[in-house]
This record gives C-alpha cells, structure tokens and sequence, in this order.
C-alpha cells in the first residue's frame, strides 16, 4: 500500500467509524420519539415482515408487489382495505397500542401482525 | 403437442412423467360425458366424436381471470377466445357448459362484460360459481346480480339434467384469517336439505370455486368444511366433485367420489409445492400457446376409464 493510500484508507475508517457512531446516536435520540413510517411489502403471497413492531401514531403502508390482488383485513375488523392490485397500496395509521392480527380475505392462508407499542411520556 | 392423446388404448395410463408434465399448463375446457351414471372427462375435440349421441355430454371451464394482463398472459381474453372457437367446432353439441369460478380478475364490470361477450360465442347455457376474483367489488353485488337469479345466500343452487343431479357450491366468501376455502353452516343446511328425498343411484355433479379436498393447504389449496359436505354425499353411488382455482389438473378418487379440477383459460399455475408461491407462472412468450392446452389424465372410476386428451391452443 502506497503512503497516499494509506491515509485514504485511516481517514476512511475514521469517517465510517464515525457514521456509525452517529447513526447509532440519532437512533437514540430520535428512535422513540418518532413513529417513523413504516412499509409492508406483499409479494409471492406473503405479508413481509409477517410481524412489524411499530409505536403508536405510526402509519403502515401495504405495498402490493405481487401479480395477484390481496387485501389487508384486520382480523379484529380495526382497519380493512380494498382490493389492491399489482402496485397499489392501502395506509394506516395505529395510534392505539395493542397488536393486530390481520389476514388477506382473498388468500386467507395469509396471515400477519403489526404490534404497536406505547410512546412513553418522557420521549414525547 | 398436437392433438396429444395421451395412451388410450395401454392398461398402464400415462407415465407419471407425461401426467405431471401435463398437469401444469392452462387449457381451454374439459368436455364431461355422463354415459350409465357416471361422468366420464373427454378429450376436447376428438373424443367427442366418441361419445356419440347417447348420454349427456357437457363442458367444464375454469380461471378465465378477465383483466389480468400480466406477464404470464398479458392477453386473456384471447386465450379465452381461442377455448371458445375450440369448443365450437365440437362435432358434438355439448348440453351446457360449467365456469367453476374466476370469471374475472378484479370483478370489474367491464371484465365481466368481456367474459359474458366472449363466453357467449359458444353459444352454450353456461352455469357460473364464483372464484375469489369474482366478489371483491366493494359492495360483492356484480357477481350475484349476474349469474345469481335463481339462488341461494352467496350464489349456490342446484338443478338437473338428464337424471344427474348438478350442484353449485360457493368456498369462496366470508373467509376466514388462516383458513382455507368455507362453505359455512348455511349452505351446508341447504345441501343437506337438498339431498334429502333423493336416491342413491342418482348421479351427483358438485362444482366449486376451491377443491372441496385438501390439495396443499400451505397455498390454502382446500376448503376446511368440505368434509362435512362430502359425508352428506357418502350414500351416493356416483359422486364427481369438479373445482378450478389452482390452474392445473389434479385428480383423486376417494370410494365413491371422484374430484378433479381443471386447468384455466389464463394462465397456469405452479404444481403444490414447487414454487414460493401459487402465483401465475410465466413461461417462454412462444411458448405459452402452444402449451396452453387441456392435458390427458387418465384414471380409473370403478372399472371404468376417465380420460382427458391433450388439446393445445396452438401447435
């Protein structure tokens, strides 16, 4: 390894250490507080991730991958879709804690959960 | 393939092999004979000319899925078309015509204008039970307000047609999370109500959407409350249980009871199993056609042979 390669590579690992540590910190910071949005994918028959664990007041959004229609129905009638087709997408927002169990009405094989954890007050 | 008939006159039916090969591809319709009480599956063209004047003869189509226009088959209705000018070049007038559900793709009224304008052509009474793909309007009314006159709860009924007793099921609605296809407690009062009074020796027809026999559950290929409806059947001497919604051919005979389920007129679908899911399969666009084609099974009733022949779009 050449000097000037050297130095590139140290300054490199500095800086990749570096995002590490303040990607690490953001996500302490910022983790609770936000209910960042979160995505489930629908492909090949399958709700991915089949549990999500999200905080209250976060809005999930279905995003239907797959070449057959599905729908997204809670299984304890809190929120159901319409048919989605090839692309389309179906959003809800959960601001009550508890976990959901939902399933496609079409495909009922399909089944899924979403957990959604309180918000504590402090990080509010 | 052409005209493929599959081993008619061997003892030993089709190799394992051929029977799987031909188990995957859509085809264009089964032709059903019913000759001394018991159905018989023909070929489409060519053994209708066997089945001759006696006995009833009719059709059986399945998953004409009108709208998809994915890659597996961006066009269906054409597929659709091409069974339909298939079926009527049939030497012999089939009697009616079964559609064992998925007419459309997304219940759209405009797919299920296509369906009707094409599926007429055949110039055929066709009796509809309806695929999943059928009742997800937001308001589940297109179906019913079609094909629904004359039936009961979400669209089932019976009737008859030279002695034999056909029956229309619908596994498809209400479904429940982590189920498989359902009939439900009141259709299965009704079906019972309706065999009631009738005798053994009547040949019984039941079609549906789902195989009312557990096919592979992990891709929800069954219907949890068939059992239930096949007890209700178990006096019958002759019972034929025909279903579509899994885009190939599979057969079983259980005793009395024989189930089948067609191939669609879309697209095929992967043998149980073989795939990480049950969605369309896409093979060589020149190849489709002339793989879309009613496949030759063969298989034994009592004494008596069941055949379907092989019958291509193209090729």
């Amino acid at each position: 390894m050449t000097r000037i390669k050297k130095i590139v590579h140290a300054v490199l690992s500095v800086a990749s250490r570096g995002a590490v540590l303040m990607t690490a910190l953001l996500f302490f910071l910022a983790g609770p507080a936000l209910a960042a949005d979160a995505e489930v994918k629908i492909d090949n028959f399958t709700f991915n991730p089949p549990r999500l664990v999200v905080k209250a007041g976060t809005t999930v959004t279905w995003d239907n991958d797959d070449d057959i229609p599905h729908t997204v129905v809670a299984t304890g009638k809190a929120f159901r879709s319409k048919t989605l087709d090839t692309e389309d997408k179906f959003s809800f927002t959960f601001t009550t804690p508890g976990t959901y169990e939902y399933f496609c009405s079409l495909h009922p094989h399909m089944t899924a959960s979403i957990v959604v954890e309180a918000v504590t007050g402090a990080t509010q | 393939m052409s005209s493929d008939h599959h081993d008619h006159n061997g003892n030993d039916g089709p190799s394992r092999r051929r029977v799987l090969e031909c188990m995957t591809w859509a085809g264009t319709g089964v032709l059903w004979t019913v000759a001394g009480g018991v159905p018989r599956s023909l070929g489409i063209v060519n053994e209708a000319m066997a089945a001759g004047a006696g006995g009833l003869t009719f059709l059986q189509i399945s998953d004409s899925h009108m709208g998809f226009d994915k890659p597996a088959n961006p066009n269906t209705k054409g597929t659709l078309e091409e069974a339909m000018a298939k079926i009527k070049t049939l030497p012999v007038k089939p009697s009616f015509m079964i559609h064992t559900g998925d007419i459309t793709h997304l219940s759209k009224p405009a797919e299920f204008d296509d369906a009707d304008k094409i599926i007429s052509q055949a110039k055929l009474d066709v009796h509809y039970v309806p695929g999943e793909h059928d009742i997800i309007d937001e308001e589940q009314k297109l179906y019913r307000e079609r094909y629904g006159r004359g039936t009961r709860g979400t669209g089932w009924y019976a009737f008859d047609a030279d002695g034999v007793h056909f029956i229309g099921l619908v596994n498809v609605a209400n479904l429940k999370a982590g189920g498989l296809g359902s009939l439900g407690a009141e259709q299965l009062a009704w079906l019972e109500d309706d065999l009631k009074g009738k005798s053994a020796s009547t040949p019984i027809v039941v079609f549906a959407h789902i195989p009312l026999w557990t096919v592979y559950p992990e891709w929800g290929w069954g219907t949890e409350d068939s059992g239930r409806a096949l007890e209700l059947l178990k006096g019958f001497g002759s019972v034929t249980v025909l279903n579509g919604h899994i885009h190939q051919v599979m057969q079983k005979v259980e005793g009395n009871v024989a189930f089948h389920t067609a191939r669609s007129t879309a697209f095929p679908q992967p043998a149980p199993g073989s795939a990480p899911s049950p969605g369309p399969m896409k093979v060589a666009d020149d190849k489709l056609r002339g793989l879309l084609g009613v496949a030759s099974v063969t298989f034994r009733q009592g004494e008596q042979r069941l055949a379907i022949v092989d019958q291509p779009l193209q090729g």
